[in-house]
């Protein structure tokens, strides 16, 4: 569906969400509203338990919420068939994860290939853009490096590289920075500002360091389930 | 993914080529022991039809006919050619004192058809002389061996000019010769029928079988039907001999169920070790399965990667399984272990392989396939 440039990437009211927990049912999302807008950074911080990751997976479309609607790029992602949801997931969402979850079996250069060979890209074109992406992040030289041989900090380009190589509209990320150093963390945010944000893209970051706060354009805080405040940044 | 797992990768390998070896190596004993089973009757290739009494089960079911019914057999319309066969089990007395049981064969005094298919010393022609027998060369280089004339020295095989005494008969070896391995463990003794029939104990029947050639362009099934018909007497062609042996066999004895166990062990072993290490390996690595699925990978995508990967470690399993199995019945080929592997049997052990990847695999593939892309988010 074509998104005009003044719609929100991500349309959230009343989101609701449980979880059955043995006898008891856990409300993560308590009725969440919330906006993203394209061209925008959006951390979302909270104490541990406050439902942002169940947000950010209902907002990826790889959990579906319980009531209340949420559009991304004004597609109901909870009304999609599940294949047509793995291909909107395929299209459009990048993921960085808290401990990268690249392959280990696979180097860097095949790891960032992969979300253009499953979107049927021959394996050639997919490793020659996979590299160039590689070389915007700055790991020319790490290209048939294997996980493993990475630190933390260009583990983590590598998975940003991966998120960003396929050109999708949303980037999520679950605690980019967590496991890295302070400066290694800072670095991955700059690359994050310089080489992913766009006009055409969203990035929503869940985050509990705060040092890597002043790289948002707004800050939604959670908890018990729900945005209790949105704080916009001074202008990057 | 399961290649840079050195551990697993090579851990299931070697459960399915546990798993292979053993289904080859135990499908072709059994085969080879069933092979022997109906030795006798491949060895003998000239009649097409023999003919005995209806309640034989199998060649070594003796139920002896009277001698005049081999002149019925012979005023058979189609019948080119009839002869006599003794088969039995008779006593030799060894030159050391010993007895030793002999399975003697009685040819034709005529034409000797039904002799060795292959004469090692001596000639066929040569049981034409006075008490002459034929020996068969494993038979002559164990059972009927002489002592060593050294204290403690290996026996000597028996050769031409040895004497035997057959059920109390001089017997002169003039022939060495090569027979297929049957199921009994038996030198064999060739000689003529009438020399046979002097040597076993006085019966009022005698005639074991009687051999039966058809006329040229005459079908042996039509002749067979014609002699049960007019002689009332069993008659089957070669093949259907062979396979009321071995069906017999198949039926009667425990070998089936013997090495049915060896092989549903391999079967289970490999199943057990392939299928749980597979699912280890899967369970390990959820958390990449989790991320392909949050990347976009559909649930077809995944489950030709787990089949891709089942059928590379399945591959070489069976291939190192089945090689190793082979080595196995090339390195023993000169013993008495009987090691028949066929065109059939690889195929099986092939299916059984595939059979245990596909149960491998389908536990891992079910995992994946129910697995919710959002277990990347945790922990």
């Amino acid at each position: 569906m074509a998104v005009s440039p003044t719609d929100p990437a991500v349309y959230c009211r009343a989101v609701t969400k449980s979880y059955v927990s043995g006898p008891t049912k856990v409300m993560a999302l308590q009725g969440v509203d919330l906006e993203v807008r394209l061209g925008e950074l959006l951390m979302l911080v909270g104490p541990s338990g406050c439902g942002k990751t169940t947000l950010i997976s209902v907002v990826a479309g790889i959990l579906d919420h319980d009531e209340g609607e949420c559009l991304v790029f004004q597609e109901d992602l909870r009304a999609m068939g599940r294949n047509s949801k793995t291909l909107f997931r395929g299209q459009n969402v990048g993921f960085v994860f808290q401990a990268f979850n690249l392959l280990p079996t696979l180097t860097a250069l095949e790891n960032v290939s992969i979300p253009l060979l499953l979107l049927g890209l021959k394996k050639t074109e997919a490793l020659s853009q996979a590299r160039e992406m590689l070389e915007r992040v700055g790991l020319a030289d790490r290209l048939q490096s294997l996980p493993a041989q990475l630190s933390g900090g260009q583990a983590q380009r590598v998975a940003i590289a991966r998120a960003l190589v396929h050109r999708p509209r949303l980037i999520v990320c679950d605690e980019p920075t967590s496991a890295l150093d302070a400066g290694t963390g800072q670095k991955v945010l700059e690359v994050f500002r310089g080489t992913a944000l766009a006009e055409d893209r969203a990035l929503i970051i869940v985050t509990h360091d705060n040092r890597i706060f002043n790289f948002a354009d707004r800050i939604a805080r959670m908890e018990d389930g729900r945005i209790v405040a949105v704080e916009s940044q001074v202008a990057h | 993914m399961l290649i840079g797992d050195r551990g697993k990768y090579l851990g299931i390998i070697m459960g399915l080529t546990f798993a292979s070896l053993l289904i080859t190596q135990q499908s072709s004993i059994f085969t080879g022991l069933m092979t022997r089973t109906y030795g006798a009757i491949s060895d003998l290739a000239q009649p097409d039809i023999w003919v005995m009494d209806p309640k034989v089960q199998f060649i070594d079911d003796i139920k002896p006919l009277q001698d005049t019914e081999l002149f019925r057999i012979r005023s058979v319309p189609g019948v080119a050619w009839a002869v006599p066969l003794y088969k039995g089990l008779l006593k030799a007395r060894l030159e050391d004192g010993n007895y030793q049981i002999c399975n003697v064969l009685g040819l034709d005094d005529t034409t000797l058809i039904g002799g060795p298919p292959v004469m090692l010393a001596g000639s066929l022609s040569d049981l034409r002389r006075q008490d002459a027998i034929i020996v068969n060369d494993v038979g002559a280089s164990t059972r009927l061996a002489k002592p060593s004339r050294v204290p403690g020295g290996r026996p000597v095989p028996l050769q031409i000019g040895d004497t035997l005494e057959i059920n109390d008969h001089r017997a002169v070896v003039v022939g060495i010769c090569r027979v297929s391995r049957t199921f009994q463990s038996q030198p064999v003794v060739y000689t003529t029928y009438s020399r046979a029939t002097t040597f076993a104990p006085r019966e009022r029947k005698l005639l074991s079988f009687v051999l039966v050639k058809a006329q040229p362009g005459l079908d042996p099934q039509t002749l067979t039907r014609r002699i049960r018909e007019q002689t009332g007497l069993a008659a089957h062609t070669a093949q259907e001999f062979k396979d009321l042996t071995y069906d017999y066999f198949m039926k009667y004895t425990g070998i089936p169920i013997n090495f049915g166990i060896a092989v549903g062990l391999g079967f289970i072993i490999g199943t057990a070790i392939a299928g749980q290490t597979f699912y280890n390996f899967t369970l390990e690595n959820i958390r990449y399965f989790g991320t392909l699925k949050a990347m976009g990978a559909t649930n077809g995508i995944l489950l030709r990667m787990i089949l891709l990967q089942a059928l590379l470690v399945g591959s070489l399993g069976y291939g190192l399984g089945v090689g190793a199995a082979s080595l196995f019945g090339y390195l023993l080929g000169g013993t008495e272990l009987s090691f028949r592997l066929t065109r059939e049997l690889l195929v099986f052990a092939g299916s059984a392989i595939g059979l245990i990847i596909i149960l491998s695999a389908l536990i891992s593939i079910r995992k994946v396939m129910t697995l919710e892309p959002a277990i990347v988010f945790k922990g």
